[in-house]
């Protein structure tokens, strides 16, 4: 696939205007976001991806590397180029950021104003991008008097108003409940599916990424750490903080309380086995237990869906007459290429 | 000389001059202080560092000129602009040197105004609009002023009453208007009645000016 966006070792420091000091905020980031794909960059608050974000559509310059968007690299072009590569990029935000002093109407016609678009051209692309997000009957009506969902699709049709290729989607649904949340991530799914419009999606909620993006990317202290399809992220994180983000939206790990009672009723040595879509894993797991002679109780774990395909985890206790022989099924599992957790005793 | 209500009737005439010359002096400094005020503002919000056109060095020096001539107290201001005056609008005196006074004065006020209003409008809607490719100066005129125009309207009227106060201190210039007359008329003649009608006309005039500044500001915010 082709990259619609490709970031070069990209760096943003400041320096804060109190205390001088300089501040890394993404440090040698390279990066692509395929044409036509949802990417998802996740990190906790902090972790460089607004602003890795705010690089993309040259909100914000960086301080070294290179920002190339449709082949234009926007670290190189004078502010007045940068400002027509802006309208081909739309945006939403956590906050919504709708002009209060403007009508749902006057909000999605902003951009088409920025361009120049001729009144009777704006109305009709106004109207039909209210009626692809569903507020076509409120088009008169003022933020203040929406709900925080209604608001983020009002966003979204402004972020749109420009046939933009790219959305860059800043913790669009932060704010919003979780029902609220999946409405307006299926409504970025159709944005994409049904547009083919490009969506970088940036939040700190590993479900968002789960429900909605094709790849990840996990950011920490400025850093890309990881990338991956979600799935595969999903299944067999590589990082310390991809696991912390995948056990965030799995809930079928034990918690620090669960292994607690666990352990009080279950004298064994307690192991994760991670369940992924390989076919006869669950009869391969089974068939090590009775190799080595090692007996298994299934005492915690789940198993559910990603992007259409079996992931989860299963939570053993094992115990053998012969200490060695759990070892021994642990190495076998290992070898077969499964991802075994012992749980550490706390 | 009667000082009795008997003075005030005496004097109606002056005393709708009077009110005339306070409307004028007030409403055109108003207009005047309120564009070159606005632009100001806009400059002083625009040319913050990290803001819009972010220049440190302009910023600097508006933020300068503006802090070392608003703290002038009026009266002194009146005194000290006269040599101004007398090459803007031929005079050092009356109406039209008062006018040209409040009308400096107040652009600087209302230059803080401006600026404290606009810093106060969402940066998220500033950046939303830059994200939409927008232009800087476009941004100003488009989002900034519509975004802060409630709070704008509210500062405008703080602003009319304290012109109000600056056309009666104008009596120093024999600045006409009610100060005027509660001063030569009133209490230089110990005619209480002419000082209180000319506190009633006052607390009318303002009154009046900010009802009518609440309640644009009032359509303007919708709540």
């Amino acid at each position: 696939m082709p990259a619609l966006v490709e970031l070069r070792g990209v760096s943003k420091h400041y320096r804060r205007a109190d205390t001088g000091e300089t501040v890394v905020a993404v440090e040698d980031v390279s990066l692509d976001v395929h044409q036509g794909e949802v990417l998802g960059v996740i990190g906790y608050s902090g972790a460089g991806k607004s602003t890795l974000v705010r690089l993309v559509n040259a909100l914000e310059l960086p301080t070294s590397g290179s920002v190339t968007v449709a082949g234009q690299d926007l670290t190189a072009i004078p502010e007045r180029d940068r400002r027509l590569a802006r309208r081909k990029i739309g945006m939403i935000f956590q906050q919504f950021n709708l002009f209060r002093s403007r009508t749902v109407a006057g909000n999605v016609a902003y951009p088409l104003k920025v361009a120049g678009v001729a009144k009777e051209e704006r109305d009709r692309r106004v109207a039909e991008l209210l009626d692809f997000v569903g507020l076509l009957e409120r088009a008169h009506a003022h933020p203040e008097q929406l709900s925080g969902g209604q608001k983020q699709r009002v966003g979204i049709a402004r972020a749109l108003a420009s046939n933009p290729e790219l959305l860059l989607a800043d913790e669009a649904t932060s704010a919003l409940d979780p029902d609220t949340t999946s409405e307006v991530l299926a409504l970025l799914r159709r944005v994409n599916r049904e547009l083919g419009v490009t969506i970088v999606v940036i939040t700190h909620e590993m479900d968002a990424v789960r429900q909605i993006a094709d790849r990840v990317a996990v950011m920490e202290r400025g850093r890309v750490v990881e990338v991956g399809d979600v799935y595969d992220v999903f299944a067999r994180p590589q990082t310390g903080a991809a696991k912390r983000f995948v056990r965030s939206a799995l809930h079928d790990r034990p918690s620090a309380d669960q292994l607690r009672r666990l352990r009080e009723h279950h004298g064994g040595r307690i192991v994760t086995v991670q369940i992924t879509d390989e076919v006869g894993l669950q009869n391969r797991i089974d068939t090590v237990w009775r190799d080595t002679g090692v007996a298994a109780e299934l005492v915690h774990g789940g198993v559910g869906e990603i992007r259409e395909r079996r992931i989860g985890s299963l939570t053993y206790e094992l115990t053998a007459a012969d200490p060695a022989a759990v070892d021994r099924a642990l190495t076998a599992l290992r070898d077969q290429g499964t991802t075994v957790d012992e749980e550490d005793a706390s | 000389m009667n000082t009795g209500f008997q003075s005030v009737v005496d004097t109606f005439d002056v005393f709708l001059a009077a009110v005339r010359d306070t409307l004028v002096m007030t409403l055109v400094s108003l207009v005047v202080a309120g564009v070159i005020g606005l632009a100001l503002g806009l400059a002083l919000y625009a040319t913050r560092p990290g803001n819009l056109l972010g220049s440190r060095a302009a910023y600097t020096v508006l933020n300068l000129v503006v802090n070392i001539v608003r703290p002038i107290p009026f009266v002194i201001f009146l005194a000290a602009i006269a040599p101004l005056s007398r090459v803007a609008v031929q005079t050092t005196i009356g109406v039209p040197a008062v006018t040209f006074a409040i009308s400096l004065a107040a652009s600087f006020a209302v230059s803080r105004i401006v600026e404290q209003n606009l810093l106060a409008v969402d940066p998220g809607v500033v950046e939303a609009a830059r994200a939409a490719g927008a232009h800087q100066l476009a941004i100003l005129f488009t989002v900034l002023i519509p975004e802060g125009l409630g709070p704008l309207i509210l500062g405008y009227t703080f602003i009319f009453v304290g012109i109000v106060d600056m056309t009666a201190q104008g009596a120093l210039i024999g600045g006409g208007g009610i100060g005027e007359y509660a001063i030569t008329f009133g209490s230089q003649r110990y005619n209480w009645w002419i000082v209180y009608v000319s506190v009633a006309a006052i607390v009318v005039i303002v009154q009046l000016g900010q009802f009518l500044g609440n309640r644009l500001a009032r359509a303007t915010l919708r709540r």
